[in-house]
């Protein structure tokens, strides 16, 4: 496929540590099209932030990349120079992080920061504080030109996902990441800098990473989804099709306990019973097993290999196995 | 900002004024008649009586606090009892000597404290890591009198490179005499402010938003300098701040040893000659100096942070 932009190509990362090696990704193998929107879903601990930090090698020291390619354009970043890397950075592949409270410099005003990142361009400095400031009214800040002066505590936490999101369309990037914009927010604050973000992009034709788990946001943006379970790819495929035909249990049960899902007033809140498995000491066979209520003596022994079971569509389970053989 | 400064300030005028007001009655707290001390033995009543009287000892406490005040607002800080000079002058005259030892000392500790502090931290546990921080513990350990009397005997002494004694005249020959005594107290705070430094940076460094400048290719020298060194300098401030009233006192050792004129050595005279004037104006001043610096690491923290500018 020539319009490919982001392939990972059967990652593997894992953490040292004292207590030996974390598992944090295993054969991690999607990709993302040119303008396409792509969602990551998953829980807390199963590699979601890894993959990021890898996609961008800011990793920790400890970081140990076992195996497979991360290529962008073509390129393997993993085997790239760091030079390669700073060039990208903020460049074609830019970023949101997490928590807008904490991602600004807290003594350098926006209009510095803003200025600084646009550390390639040959322009003077009057030409680029103009450039942010149509940044910030492109997200919705008004007045943008006074508030440049200000420092981000100035700014409430809407406001400063905002500028993040500013920040990283500036350099009008190939592939954003979004991680999780929006789950530090509230509800209806989600709505606008989602909508924003949808508008941004129709504009820009950048390709999207958006990481949530919040199920309905990508249900609302992405045009495909990749499930993760603790540091594997357990689903991936066209959002539509995974959301009315789930082909994994986990998957099943995430829908299953989506808020936005639950139609009926319910006494007690559906939960997935059981936690993560230990991905310093992880389990033979499926690493859903435990959790999972369909479990078959198989999945204990053998681990399910993530097969294409229609054009685009993913899944590693046993089950679908069983379907394809009766 | 001029508003934080002027709040700053109005709130050091009021500690200088407690730390002064308390200074004041411990000393008439302390037991012996100051007269009779300063006198001496043989002394006549009436010269007692004259001086008494000269000393405003005979009135009540609270107008003898008056009458300093009043003296005190019009820069008369009293009259050195054997002399009969003017105690504001001969403090103002020894001052500079101290202010520039303090000074020296500060400028050329913090400068190499810094640059250490943040190299180890740019390059944490590595080998220049580990040889920095045993060299900053060892700096730490030194105390003042003992480098003062190292470094002039080797330097000094054998070497000949710096003069041993007195302040110097004339530009060059004042910076040439300053070299070894400033050497001698700084050299325990290039140790402390390298270690804070480290500590501080690696913290900052570990923070979310060095992340964001990093994924924006921003170069790392920038990150380290900007992003980063311009939080993890600000609890340094402080230190220094606040660590200006132990240089005073290490200034002290090193006034002696190096037989500098200087705050330190007029407060170490007249002790043992019991020259309360002189001891009470020298005090004084080091208290309002002290006071003056911390206030002044506000200032610069203020400047340096917009949240603390904020938040007062």
């Amino acid at each position: 496929m020539t319009d490919t932009l982001l392939e990972i190509d059967h990652l593997s990362v894992d953490y040292e540590t004292a207590r030996g090696d974390l598992k944090a990704l295993r054969d991690i193998t999607f990709d993302i099209r040119k303008g396409e929107i792509v969602g990551i879903v998953g829980e807390s601990g199963c590699g979601k932030s890894t993959l990021i930090s890898s996609i961008l090698r800011l990793t920790a020291p400890n970081t140990r990349f076992r195996e497979g390619e991360v290529r962008f354009k073509g390129q393997d970043l993993l085997k790239a120079s760091e030079r390669q890397m700073r060039d990208l950075r903020g460049a074609d592949i830019s970023i949101v992080f997490q928590d807008p409270m904490q991602t600004h410099n807290p003594v350098l005003s926006i209009g510095q920061q803003m200025v600084d990142i646009q550390h390639r361009s040959k322009a003077s400095k009057a030409e680029k504080l103009d450039r942010a400031a149509k940044m910030l009214g492109a997200v919705g800040i008004p007045d943008a030109q006074a508030r440049l002066k200000q420092f981000p505590h100035e700014f409430s936490g809407g406001m400063r996902q905002r500028i993040a999101i500013a920040m990283a369309l500036m350099s009008e990037p190939d592939l954003l990441i979004a991680d999780e914009p929006t789950t530090a927010l509230d509800a209806t604050l989600e709505v606008q800098i989602i909508e924003r973000l949808q508008e941004l992009q129709s504009e820009l034709h950048c390709a999207i990473l958006f990481i949530s788990h919040h199920l309905g946001v990508i249900a609302e943006l992405c045009d495909r989804v990749v499930v993760m379970y603790a540091g594997a790819v357990v689903e991936s495929g066209d959002v539509r099709e995974i959301f009315h035909d789930p082909k994994h249990p986990y998957t099943r049960r995430l829908i299953d306990c989506d808020p936005g899902h639950i139609k009926e007033r319910a006494r007690v809140l559906p939960t997935i019973p059981g936690e993560v498995p230990d991905l310093a000491n992880l389990p033979g066979g499926c690493i859903f097993r435990d959790r999972c209520d369909q479990a078959m003596p198989r999945c204990a022994n053998e681990v399910p290999p993530l097969e294409q079971l229609r054009e685009g569509h993913h899944a590693a389970c046993w089950l679908n196995h069983e379907e394809v053989a009766s | 900002m001029l508003n934080f400064a002027i709040r700053r300030f109005g709130l050091a005028l009021l500690i200088l004024f407690v730390a002064v007001t308390v200074m004041f009655l411990m000393i008439r707290a302390v037991p012996g008649d100051p007269v009779q001390i300063m006198l001496g033995p043989r002394a006549t009543p009436e010269l007692q009586a004259r001086l008494t009287a000269e000393l405003a000892l005979d009135q009540p406490i609270w107008r003898q606090l008056v009458i300093f005040y009043t003296n005190l607002v019009q820069g008369d800080l009293g009259i050195d009892v054997f002399s009969g000079r003017s105690v504001t002058e001969i403090v103002f005259q020894q001052l500079p000597h101290t202010l520039w030892l303090i000074l020296a000392a500060i400028t050329w500790s913090a400068a190499l404290g810094i640059g250490i502090g943040a190299y180890a931290a740019a390059h944490p546990n590595t080998l220049i890591d580990r040889i920095t921080a045993a060299i900053s513990v060892s700096f730490v350990a030194a105390p003042a009198f003992v480098v003062a009397l190292l470094s002039l005997l080797i330097f000094a002494v054998h070497l000949q490179w710096f003069p041993a004694i007195g302040a110097g005249e004339g530009f060059w020959g004042r910076l040439n005499h300053l070299v070894l005594p400033a050497f001698a107290i700084g050299l325990s705070w290039v140790g402390y402010i390298a270690r804070l430094v480290r500590a501080s940076m690696l913290e900052v460094m570990g923070e979310n938003h060095v992340r964001t400048a990093r994924a924006f290719g921003i170069n790392e020298r920038r990150v380290v300098l900007v992003y980063a060194l311009r939080i993890a300098i600000l609890p340094v401030v402080t230190v220094i701040g606040v660590g200006m009233g132990f240089l005073l006192s290490s200034a002290v050792f090193a006034e002696i040893v190096f037989a500098r004129p200087g705050l330190g050595k007029l407060v170490i005279d007249s002790i043992t000659t019991r020259n309360y004037p002189i001891v009470m104006g020298s005090v004084l001043i080091s208290t309002a100096l002290f006071v003056i610096s911390t206030a002044l690491a506000d200032l610069i923290n203020a400047w340096l942070d917009p949240r603390a500018r904020a938040a007062k």
